[in-house]
Parts: structure tokens; sequence; C-alpha cells
């Protein structure tokens, strides 16, 4: 995994394994050193369960928004066949910051929706850096409509700084279609299961969140605000994000306790950007066992559930 | 991110500066320059008699000049806010939620009530924009949330008169929910058939713009209102050029369809009555 984004609290990891490498050049020259080297490599494993079982809130926003974590296309790849990729909101343009379409699920089809980022320069800024424009949301909503229709259940992948601030996004009505799709994905007949997969960055990540069962993936973060915007606020410097990120509590491990989520999804040993495979693997099983339980529901069930389920979201004093 | 913006406390202390009737006798309008009578303003609900500026006004004289006289009830009063993150920055959140209270006008930022419109009954549920900046958390998605509920079950019209910088930071990401709790109550509505107005005033922004206060059947704005999604600060550091005359004001929205009408305040309860007759004709 050499690579230029190695985050800065995995620098011991880095290395470590250059030490290995360094090492197993040596064993070219026809010295004996096994040994040496799996004792090493045992250090790495260890070394790295330890750096990501006690991850800071502010490491796992980082981890979060790694460059190389697995996007919904990824996602896509190893989780679903035969995906057709439908573009548009039949209004004003396609929003490349969302994509969907469909695709089987275990052979069973399905609509799949999610926030799409980019790698590389040019792909950043075709997606937008996964920040939808009305038109995105507006596509979601769609798609979300036509799987009604079908009676296809609806699979979203959540991963968004969030929703564009622009003068068009604005002029074309940002608020409304986030709105919109609020009240919509509340009484959609149809199951739905929404997985957090990096950054859930507020209303922009909501506005393809509400759903039956909400999956987290294990290094994700789910809040109201980024850490820097927060901290942009709060203490008039968006370099304090740490702070702020302590203060929002956005992990899935904070957001659990208070009922937002169902469920965490595990990642592989060093975070979901080390090995796509795994945590797709992961992800499926978790999504595959949630959508058998919710297939056994009628659909009247289905949407008073999912009405309950955010009725209880509230802590207050009476 | 964007949405709760950095804007917010720059908006409330310009305009706490700008648009409150000053106290004194006398006062100048910075819509018209004119001088002018505060008492005078006063009794022309906080607008300018000469040239129809909209100072801001108190949620409770605001319910007084909607509702039949003596009619209303108010619900749900009492429910507070609890610092359930333990969030703090300068202060914690429980500090800043005494500190509100204290002041002894709501309890937290939305008042609930059950009154009249001309003889119509209606669940109209208000912002007070004193309370944290009106901004929405548990306490507010709640108030807000049983309204509607009442509004169904009771098969009155729902009312919201909005003025929020969005939702509450404090509650992190309980407050965002409270969006979709909300709008799932109003999807609940809509289907029953029955009427929701959004009357979206001076400044309703972030998640409360994104949730029900752009979903009313009619959207109605009072004049020069600031209504958007993301803050004017953090759009122009985004697109790192200056905003438009009239950005993300009503007549701006009006413009690009997204509110339906807009009315001065001193018409509002007459424009509103006629407008609930034609879409509802109460149980009896
Ligand atoms: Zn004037």
């Amino acid at each position: 995994m050499a690579n230029n984004f190695n985050l800065e609290f995995e620098k011991p990891i880095v290395e470590l394994e250059k030490k290995i490498e360094e090492l197993s050049m040596l064993a070219l020259d026809g010295l004996d050193i096994a040994a040496d080297v799996s004792a090493l490599e045992g250090r790495v494993e260890q070394m790295r369960a330890d750096i990501f079982s006690g991850l800071s809130r502010w490491q796992t926003a980082q981890v979060a928004r790694h460059i190389n974590r697995p996007f919904t296309l990824d996602y896509i790849n190893h989780m679903f066949t035969d995906f057709t990729e439908l573009h548009g909101d039949r209004n004003f343009g396609d929003d490349h910051a969302i994509v969907g379409g469909l695709a089987r699920f275990n052979d069973q089809p399905v609509m799949v929706i999610g926030h799409q980022k980019g790698r590389d320069t040019k792909e950043k800024v075709y997606r937008n850096f996964g920040m939808p424009n009305p038109e995105g949301y507006r596509k979601a909503l769609r798609l979300m409509q036509m799987a009604e229709q079908f009676k296809l259940p609806v699979i979203t992948f959540v991963d968004t700084p969030g929703a564009y601030p622009g003068i068009g996004a604005e002029e074309r009505g940002q608020a409304e279609a986030i709105a919109r799709n609020l009240r919509e994905m509340a009484s959609l007949r149809t199951p739905i299961i929404v997985c957090i997969t990096g950054e859930g960055g507020s209303g922009g990540a909501l506005a393809i969140a509400v759903g039956d069962r909400i999956l987290m993936l294990e290094h994700s973060v789910y809040a109201v605000i980024s850490p820097e915007g927060c901290a942009a606020i709060l203490w008039s410097d968006g370099t304090k994000g740490e702070q702020a990120a302590e203060a929002l509590k956005p992990t899935a491990q904070d957001i659990i306790k208070l009922g937002v989520i169902d469920e965490i999804v595990k990642e592989p040993i060093g975070g979901a950007h080390r090995d796509h495979e795994a945590t797709a693997r992961n992800m499926k099983e978790a999504i595959a066992r949630n959508l058998a339980e919710l297939s056994k529901l009628s659909e009247e069930e289905l949407v008073e559930g999912r009405y309950n389920k955010f009725r209880a979201m509230t802590r207050c004093l009476e | 991110m964007s949405w709760f913006n950095k804007e917010k406390a720059g908006i409330e202390k310009s305009v706490a500066k700008k648009s409150r009737v000053p106290e004194g006798m006398w006062t100048k309008c910075p819509g018209c320059s004119e001088t002018l009578l505060a008492t005078e303003i006063d009794a022309n609900l906080n607008v300018c008699p000469k040239c129809g500026h909209h100072y801001r006004i108190a949620a409770r004289r605001r319910l007084e000049a909607l509702l039949d006289g003596a009619t209303w009830q108010e619900f749900d009063a009492g429910i507070t806010s609890v610092d359930f993150l333990e969030f703090k920055d300068a202060k914690s959140y429980q500090e800043r939620i005494n500190a509100a209270v204290a002041k002894g006008g709501s309890k937290d930022a939305v008042i609930c009530v059950q009154g009249a419109i001309e003889g119509v009954n209606v669940q109209v549920s208000i912002f007070d924009f004193s309370f944290m900046g009106g901004s929405m958390g548990s306490v507010v998605g709640e108030k807000i949330t049983r309204s509607i509920e009442r509004a169904l079950h009771l098969r009155q019209p729902a009312i919201i008169i909005s003025a929020s910088g969005g939702a509450r930071m404090q509650e992190s990401i309980l407050s965002l929910m409270q969006m979709a709790k909300t709008s799932a109550a109003l999807a609940k509505l809509k289907e029953a058939g029955l009427p929701f107005i959004s009357i979206l005033t001076d400044p309703t922004t972030g998640g409360v713009t994104a949730s029900f206060a752009m979903l009313g059947d009619l959207n109605i704005a009072e004049p020069k209102a600031l209504i958007g999604f993301a803050g004017p600060r953090v759009i122009e550091q985004t697109i790192r050029q200056k905003l438009p005359e009239g950005f993300q004001r009503a007549e701006y929205l009006l413009d690009h369809g997204m509110v339906d009408i807009i009315i001065p305040r001193t018409e509002m309860r007459a424009k509103l009555a006629s407008i609930l007759k034609m879409l509802h004709s109460p149980a009896i």
C-alpha cells in the first residue's frame, strides 16, 4: 500500500513497513532473515490494529475522507451485478456528484443511489468533490420513485462533505430539493437501506439518508456540520477542527448511542481504504441480512415503521 | 457542512442593529430615512408606515396580530433542551440554554399554539428568533412535529412561521434528524389532504429552509426576508465572487419560483384567512 495519501497517524506503520521491505531486499542476497521478517510483519499488524482501534474523533474524520476510501461506484463494482447507470433529473441536468441506477443485488433487482467523489484532480472536479446541486437530489428522487413504481428496494450510499453552496444551487432550489426528498423518502412504499460510508455531511447527506435501516461503516462520520465548519463558527478558527470533532461526536460509536443508526459495519483492520473488497463484503452481508428482514413487512408496516423510527429521535426534558 | 454557516452569528448581530424598532421617541427608518415616531411603527406591526420597511417583530406580538383575539392555547410550553452531548466551546450548551431561558421569554426557539384565523381553527408554530437565533434542536423538532400531528388528528390546517439560522449545532446529529422528522410528519398531513402553509420571515436559512419551510402547499414570504440554504458568506468563500444584488431575498426567491407570494405583515392575517377558507372546509 505504498501511496502518497498516508495519514499522519499511519506514519509509524509506514516506517515499519519500509524496514520490512529493506530487510526483504537482504534476502535477495542470500541471507536467511525469514524469521525476522515474519516477526516484523506481526508487529505491523499489531500496530495497525492498535492504532485503528483507538482513533480519536478527529482521526476518524480523516479516515472517513481518505482519498482511497471506497466510493459508491467501488461498492457497486464489488457488490452488485448488471449495473445500468441512469442519468438526469428530467428537469435541468445530470449531476455527477450523485450516481444511481438499476442493478442486481444477490440477483434481486434493486435501485442503487449514492454520492460520488473523485480521486484525481480531474475526476474530483467532474464529481464536484461529491457536493451535489439540486439536480442530484432530484435525480435521486426520480430514481427512488421509479423504484417504488416497480417495487424495487432502494439502497443508498452516503458520502459527501455537504450540498454545494453556490449561486446556481440556491437559484434552482437547493433547500427545496433536499426538503422534498426528506418528505418523499419518509413515505416511499418500498424498503430503503442507507449505508453511511464516508462523510455524512449534514443536509446534503440526509437528503438521501431517510430509510428503514441506517448502516454505518466503522470509521465514517455523520454530523450536522463538518468539524472545520463548526470550528469556524464557534472558535472563529477553521483550523480548530480537532476540538470541534470532539464536541460534535460524529463517529459511528457516538451516534449508535443516540438511536440514529441501526448497525455499525466493521472495516478491515487499517480502514476501508486498505481493502475495498473486504469492506464491500462486510457491507454486503449487512445489507443482505437487513433486506431479508424488511422484505417480510407490508408497505404499510414499512412506512409506519420508518415514521416511528425518525419520530423517536428526540432528546429533551419535559 | 455548508448550510450551518459562519454567517449565522453575523446575521444575528447585523440584523439586531438594523431591524428592531429602536427604543426612544424618534427613530430614523433604514428603508426611507424618514424620522418617525417609534410608537407609530409599533402600532403598524413594526412596519414603516412610509416605505413598508419590515423591522423584526416578537413572536408573541405576531401571534396576537394574526389570530382571533383571546382564543388561542399554547402547547408544550414547558419542554426544554438538554445538553446530552455535553457540548462545550467557550460556554457549555447547558449554560447557553440556561442563559436563553433566563431572558424570561420562551423556553426554546418555537412556540406552538392552537388558535383561529377569522374563525378557521389552525395549528400554528412560530419561531422565537431571540432564543439562540431560532435554531432547531430536539425541542423545536419535537414541538413542531406534535403541532403537525395535532393538525392531522383534529383535521385542521398547519401553519409554520419560520425565523431561524438553521439546525442547532450543539445537538449535532439529532438536530439534523429533526429535519427528517418534521418532514415525515408533513408527508402524513399531505396524504390526509390538509393544508400546510409555510411563512418565511427574516431570516430563514439552513436546515429549517431545507426541511418544512420549503414544503408548504403555499410558501409565503415577508418582503425582503433573507431566505436561503447556505449563508451568503459561505457561498462567497466557495465561489470567490460577489453575490448578485438582492441575492436570497424574498423577491429573488419569488423570481426563481421558490415562493408563491410575498405578503406584507400588515396584510398577512386577512390574506391568510382568505386562502385558508378556499383550501379548507372545517370538519363539523
Ligand atoms: Zn421607512
